[in-house]
């Protein structure tokens, strides 16, 4: 078991001819990723790395029976290419494209809201199930099929994460980068309650970043709702507090999202936060021993 | 030079640049997203051109034109704001009560060619190249006004508060009670409903209502067509004779959607950046200049940020915080070092990569190279991991270079701090 894509998952890739698309289509063939066709408009009929390209999202379902996608598209044209993929059927979508403006993420939320697609990103190096489905620009051969499952704002940083727990030999279950932009897919929350019901995973670990709040509602779910052991890191601990311009976006947040506040917070919900970035894989292992109940949780 | 939405994009990397950029000390940088700031005179011909009264002013970026901006405004008395992109310019001695054409010039050339230093900019302030002399008004109230985007509710959230004027976030943490919120659904749009909660939650009476509804509406169409982040009115003033007026506004434009808010892009004003930061802006790298002794280079956001707080649980102080890129290259691994040995104060220089779709292998190369030609004369200690890391490390130790690498991440960064501590 995995959360949200495995070895079944069939995909396909929008913005499949472009650059991006070619390159991590292929990466993700390589891996074992089922790629199953893509998508660039006016380009039907033709194939591409041996799969068909299709002019519609519409079309790709229809043929090849796509359940996930993932996005190499331009900014302008990625909102379009989301709510596409969502009105074609196909329920989990990665946005890799970073750049989009915020009030076409706004619509796009609104709009999702009326489809059961799962949106993962935008701006985010996207998901993977080791040894089965990468949907994405991560290294595939930093993970392993295992028991730890991470969801992570940042990039690089969750492939140090990654890279430590394989390291360990615990290996992930399934991770997600869920992005960094203000109004975006997945949250923490969505994915902390995958893991929870994924039999596979044994622990999760949690990578956050100073700003905005949802560190501090992670915290509050895993409090009341996950019993799994959770470990945590958060990157800008030592970040000199900023003079800015204008202070509305604090206000409307909640607050000023120092990662002494998150961390906090996370401590207090039973989370394991390492100290360090080299210190999250000794941190997953800390959590595993100790274990977690609800009852500790309560 | 080519317009700002034409040349390299580097602030678009994403929340963790967005935030760290917040938190370390950038002024023109903020609201979530990251953001293309106007001066305050460009705002206020925002919500001119859609129907919003302001204060009547005019620009000026020579203090011979003081007389000719009195006699066209007339009164007795004129406010010379200083146009910059910091808020706090009023107790920074940035805006200037003057009661004579003498009293006005002399303030315009105090202040115009001048740096203003506010508690919310750099250190050595911002370049003041413009004034917008305005008309003095009989205030009787000073109200909050803002929009941006409430990153929990996924909407256009409203901000307003009867505590005009003054920090809005001490009131919020002070008194909570004065702040008033809505929030906007997007199929709906604006409601009236919305605007007479607010205005009468200000206290305002009568046809002010009416009016505020309008203006509020007006700023609302204004940070949609426009692609704000931020439009913020403090103070939204009621004057004595009961108009509405906003005495100061700003507003920051989101960098993501600057190639379609082509007239709002060409008014972006470099020069209230950072030059070093503009330097690397050009270069693809995100840097931002702190105080410590360790330069670091490091590619993705979070991890930069990481690697600086591991440098301090080491004992060190970064220098600065500097993002490479998904992509970095030989070229901007060259860059990166010309920028952190800029700054005089590094001691030793950090290196911390993780090779996703980067070779580890082709960034060795580029640290050679750049050790080479860009003549470092500090010591660089370098971690490589991920793709070709082996192959990395082998390159750099057969260099030749006085090149520290180190096996992982913690004996990295204390070695930094021991040969910056030398």
């Amino acid at each position: 078991m995995s959360i949200l894509v495995n070895k079944d998952t069939r995909v396909i890739c929008q913005g499949f001819t472009g650059k991006q698309g070619t390159f991590h289509s292929e990466q993700a063939m390589a891996y074992g990723t089922k790629m199953v066709g893509g998508v660039t408009p006016g380009k039907g009929g033709q194939t591409h790395l041996g799969l068909p390209v299709f002019n519609t999202v519409r079309d790709a379902v229809r043929e090849t029976g796509a359940g996930a996608s993932m996005l190499y598209v331009p900014a302008a044209y990625a909102a379009d290419g989301i709510l596409e993929a969502a009105a074609a059927g196909i329920r989990v979508i990665a946005c890799i494209t970073e750049g989009i403006p915020v009030r076409d993420m706004i619509n796009v939320k609104a709009a999702l809201r009326d489809t059961g697609a799962r949106l993962i990103g935008p701006n985010c190096p996207g998901l993977i199930t080791p040894g089965e489905c990468k949907i994405g620009i991560m290294p595939g051969f930093i993970h392993q099929p295992g028991k730890v499952g991470i969801v992570s704002r940042s990039g690089t940083l969750t492939y140090e994460a990654v890279w430590q727990t394989t390291q360990l030999g615990l290996g992930q279950s399934t991770c997600v980068g869920i992005g960094g932009d203000p109004i975006k897919g997945l949250d923490f929350i969505d994915c902390l309650e995958l893991f929870q019901a994924d039999p596979r995973t044994e622990a999760i670990v949690l990578v956050g970043e100073i700003g905005g709040a949802a560190e501090e509602a992670a915290a509050e779910y895993i409090r009341a709702h996950v019993t799994k052991p959770v470990a945590g890191y958060i990157a800008g601990l030592t970040a000199p507090k900023g003079k800015r311009m204008g202070h509305a976006g604090a206000i409307i947040a909640g607050g000023q999202g120092s990662a002494a506040e998150k961390i906090a917070a996370l401590t207090a919900a039973g989370v394991v936060v390492a100290d360090s970035p080299a210190g999250i894989g000794a941190a997953v292992a800390e959590a595993l021993r100790r274990g977690r109940s609800r009852d500790r949780a309560a | 030079m080519p317009p700002f939405w034409k040349r390299p994009r580097c602030y678009r990397k994403g929340a963790a640049v967005a935030t760290a950029r917040r938190f370390l000390q950038n002024p023109t940088f903020d609201q979530g997203g990251t953001t293309m700031n106007l001066h305050e005179y460009q705002a206020k011909a925002v919500l001119r051109e859609h129907g919003i009264a302001t204060p009547r002013g005019v620009v000026i970026e020579d203090a011979a034109r003081c007389a000719d901006a009195a006699r066209d405004l007339g009164g007795a008395a004129w406010v010379a704001k200083a146009q910059v992109h910091a808020g706090g310019r009023g107790k920074a001695g940035g805006v200037k009560l003057c009661r004579s054409v003498d009293e006005l010039t002399a303030a315009a050339r105090d202040l115009l060619g001048g740096r203003l230093v506010t508690h919310q900019n750099a250190p050595d302030g911002q370049p003041v190249n413009a004034l917008l002399i305005e008309e003095t008004l009989p205030i009787a109230r000073e109200l909050y006004l803002s929009l941006t985007v409430d990153r929990a509710a996924e909407r256009v959230g409203i901000v307003a508060s009867a505590a005009g004027g003054m920090d809005i976030e001490t009131v919020a943490a002070e008194t909570p009670d004065r702040i008033l919120r809505e929030t906007v659904h997007p199929v709906a749009g604006l409601m009236d409903y919305q605007g007479r909660n607010l205005a009468f939650g200000l206290g305002l009476a009568g046809e002010q209502v009416g009016t505020f509804v309008k203006l509020l509406k007006g700023c609302y169409l204004i940070f949609l067509e426009r692609d704000l982040a931020l439009l913020e009115i403090n103070p939204l003033v009621v004057t004595e004779d009961g108009r509405l007026l906003p005495l100061d506004c700003k507003m920051g434009v989101d960098d993501n959607a600057l190639y379609r808010q082509k007239a709002l892009a060409e008014q972006a004003d470099l020069t209230q950046i950072d030059a070093k930061e503009a330097e690397a802006h050009a270069h693809h790298v995100n840097y931002i200049a702190l105080s410590g002794n360790i330069g670091c280079m490091v590619n993705g956001a979070g991890l930069a940020m990481a690697t600086m707080d591991l440098i301090k649980l080491c004992g060190g102080q970064p220098a600065n915080f500097l993002d490479v890129g998904g992509g970095a290259t030989a070229d901007s691994v060259a860059e990166a070092f010309r920028i952190i040995l800029a700054d005089a104060n590094v001691r030793a220089v950090l290196i911390n990569i993780f090779g996703g779709i980067v070779r580890c292998d082709l960034i060795a190369e580029g640290i050679i190279q750049a050790v080479r030609a860009v003549g470092v004369k500090v010591p660089v200690v370098v971690r490589l991991e991920g793709t070709n890391a082996e192959q990395g490390r082998a390159l750099l130790a057969n260099s030749g270079l006085a090149i520290i690498a180190a096996n992982d991440l913690t004996e990295a960064a204390r070695r930094a701090v021991e040969e910056a501590a030398k």
